[in-house]
C-alpha cells in the first residue's frame, strides 16, 4: 500500500511538474511572440554635414527606433511632426523610439550649430500609409 | 470726441534706402491732447516719448566668399554709406546678427569680426547695438561676439522705447534658454503694459519654417513674456528676406541680409541662396523698402510701424487715467 502510495506521489508529481513546465512555457512563447514583434530598429549616423542614409521610408502607425549617432561633433536631430528633438553628443549612440501618427513628407534637420555646412544638415523622412 | 487713428501715435514711416532699413518713431497723438498724454507717458514708461529714427541691418555675413556673392563686404559697405548719407542721421543703428561667417580657424574668425568692426565703425550713428548670429556664436558659445561687444543680451531705454536684444543663438540649439528667460522676465517687471518695446535677435521668435531651422523653440515662452504688453515690436535677421507675422499684439518683421538672400519657403522646396545677378548685385539685398511720409490709413505692405494702438485718442487718455502702471 505504501509503494503504491508513493508510485502514485511520484506519478503525481510528475504530472504537475509537467503541467507547471507547459504553464511556463505558454508564456515563454508569449514573450519570444513579444520580441518577435520589437520595434524595428534603423541606423541612422550623423555627421559633418549629413545624415547617412538621408532618406528613410516609414509606415504611418509602424512602432520603430532610430539608432543614431554621431561620429564626430556634437549635433542636433529635430523633426517636430515627429515629436523628435534631440542631442547626439559626439561618439554617442541615442536610441529615439518614434510611432509616426501622420503621414507625409518630412525633413529632419541637425539643429544644433555644427560647422559652416550646419544648414545643409538634413535628411528626409517619408511616412506611408 | 473722435478717436484718432490707432496707428497714427507712434508710428515708423521712412526713405526708401534701397538697401538697409530706416526706422522713424513719431509720437503724433492728437491735436489738444499731446501734452496731456506725453506727460502721462513720462509718468507711466518713466520717460516722454520723442521723434527719433533708427536703421536694422543684418546678416553682413563678414569673410563669406562664393557664388551667391562674389561681392563679400561690397552690400554692407554701401549700407554704411547710405545710413551716412541720410538727411536726418539715424539715433541708432541695430543689427540682428550674422555679423561675421563662421571658420573653424578662430583667428580667422576674429579677423573677421575685426573686419565687421571696422566697416561697422564707419558709421556715424552715435548708437550702434548688435545681437549675435549662429555664425558668430555657435562654434564658441558666443566668446567671440563677447569679446568684442559685451553681453549677448542686454536692454536699454532710448527716448522712451525699451529696446531688448536678445540672443537664441550662444546655446548652438535654436533657444534663448531659462536664464535668459528669467533675465527678460525681470528686465520686463519694471515696465507698464503700455511701454513701447522693441525686441532686436536673430532667428524668428515664431515657427516659421522649422524644418529650415527658421524658429525658436521656446520662442513661446518669450512670446507669452512679451504678451503682457501692449505696444511691442520684434525685429529679426536670419532668413535674409523680408516677412512680417503678427503673434497676438506682438508684430515680428524680418530683415533682408547684406550677403545674399534666401527664398520664399512658401514656393521653394529647398533653402538654396537666390543666384547672384551681375546685373543687379544687390536684388533682394538690404532690409525693405519703406515709404515717406504716408497719410494716416491702412497700411502697404512695404510699412512698418512701431504701434501704441491703445494710447491714441481719447481711448488712451482713459487707458492712461484709468491704468497708469501695471499691476
Amino acid at each position: 500500500m505504501k509503494r503504491q502510495i508513493a508510485v502514485l506521489t511520484l506519478v503525481g508529481i510528475t504530472a504537475l511538474l509537467v503541467w507547471a513546465q507547459s504553464s511556463v512555457e505558454t508564456p515563454v512563447r508569449a514573450s519570444q511572440s513579444t520580441v518577435m514583434a520589437a520595434p524595428r530598429v534603423i541606423k541612422i549616423t550623423a555627421k559633418r554635414f549629413e545624415f547617412v542614409p538621408n532618406q528613410l521610408t516609414l509606415k504611418k502607425g509602424e512602432p520603430v527606433v532610430l539608432q543614431v549617432t554621431s561620429e564626430d561633433v556634437t549635433h542636433g536631430f529635430f523633426l517636430r511632426p515627429l515629436k523628435i528633438d534631440d542631442v547626439l553628443k559626439p561618439g554617442q549612440t541615442r536610441d529615439i523610439p518614434v510611432t509616426p501618427q501622420v503621414a507625409g513628407k518630412f525633413t529632419a534637420i541637425c539643429d544644433h550649430f555644427c560647422g559652416v555646412n550646419h544648414g545643409a544638415m538634413h535628411m528626409t523622412i517619408e511616412v506611408v500609409e | 470726441m473722435k478717436n484718432t487713428d490707432r496707428r497714427s501715435f507712434l508710428k515708423i514711416a521712412g526713405a526708401s534706402l534701397g538697401i538697409g532699413a530706416l526706422y522713424h518713431v513719431l509720437p503724433t497723438p492728437a491735436p489738444g491732447l499731446a501734452a496731456q498724454m506725453l506727460d502721462h507717458m513720462k509718468h507711466a514708461n518713466g520717460e516722454r516719448p520723442s521723434p527719433f529714427s533708427f536703421v536694422q541691418l543684418s546678416d553682413a555675413h563678414v569673410g563669406f566668399h562664393g557664388p551667391p556673392d562674389p561681392l563679400g563686404t561690397r552690400a554692407f559697405e554701401r549700407a554704411v554709406e547710405m545710413v551716412n548719407a541720410l538727411p536726418q542721421p539715424p539715433d541708432l543703428v541695430l543689427f540682428t546678427g550674422d555679423l561675421t561667417h563662421d571658420s573653424e580657424d578662430k583667428d580667422v574668425h576674429a579677423r573677421r569680426m575685426a573686419q565687421f568692426r571696422e566697416i561697422a565703425g564707419r558709421l556715424k550713428a552715435p548708437l550702434v547695438k548688435c545681437v549675435p548670429g549662429e555664425h558668430d556664436a555657435g562654434l564658441d558659445g558666443g566668446l567671440l561676439f563677447r569679446e568684442n561687444f559685451g553681453e549677448s543680451h542686454y536692454s536699454f531705454d532710448h527716448r522712451g522705447v525699451h529696446f531688448v536684444a536678445l540672443d537664441n543663438v550662444s546655446r548652438a540649439k535654436p533657444e534663448v534658454g531659462p536664464e535668459q528667460l528669467a533675465w527678460l522676465k525681470r528686465d520686463l517687471a519694471r515696465f507698464p503694459r503700455t511701454a513701447p518695446i522693441v525686441v532686436f535677435t536673430h532667428r524668428p521668435l515664431f515657427d516659421l519654417k522649422p524644418e529650415w531651422e527658421w524658429f525658436t523653440s521656446d520662442g513661446d515662452d518669450v512670446m507669452n513674456l512679451l504678451s503682457a504688453y501692449d505696444n511691442v515690436t520684434v525685429l529679426y535677421g536670419h532668413i535674409h528676406r523680408d516677412h512680417e507675422h503678427q503673434v497676438g499684439q506682438v508684430r515680428n518683421y524680418g530683415a533682408r541680409s547684406l550677403i545674399f538672400a534666401f527664398p520664399d519657403p512658401a514656393v521653394s522646396p529647398d533653402k538654396k541662396p537666390l543666384k547672384f545677378d551681375p546685373a543687379k548685385p544687390f536684388r533682394e539685398l538690404g532690409i525693405r523698402e519703406v515709404q515717406a511720409g504716408r497719410k494716416p490709413g491702412p497700411l502697404g505692405i512695404h510699412d512698418v510701424e512701431l504701434t501704441l494702438r491703445e494710447m491714441s485718442g481719447l481711448n488712451g487718455i482713459q487707458q492712461l487715467l484709468k491704468d497708469p502702471f501695471r499691476s
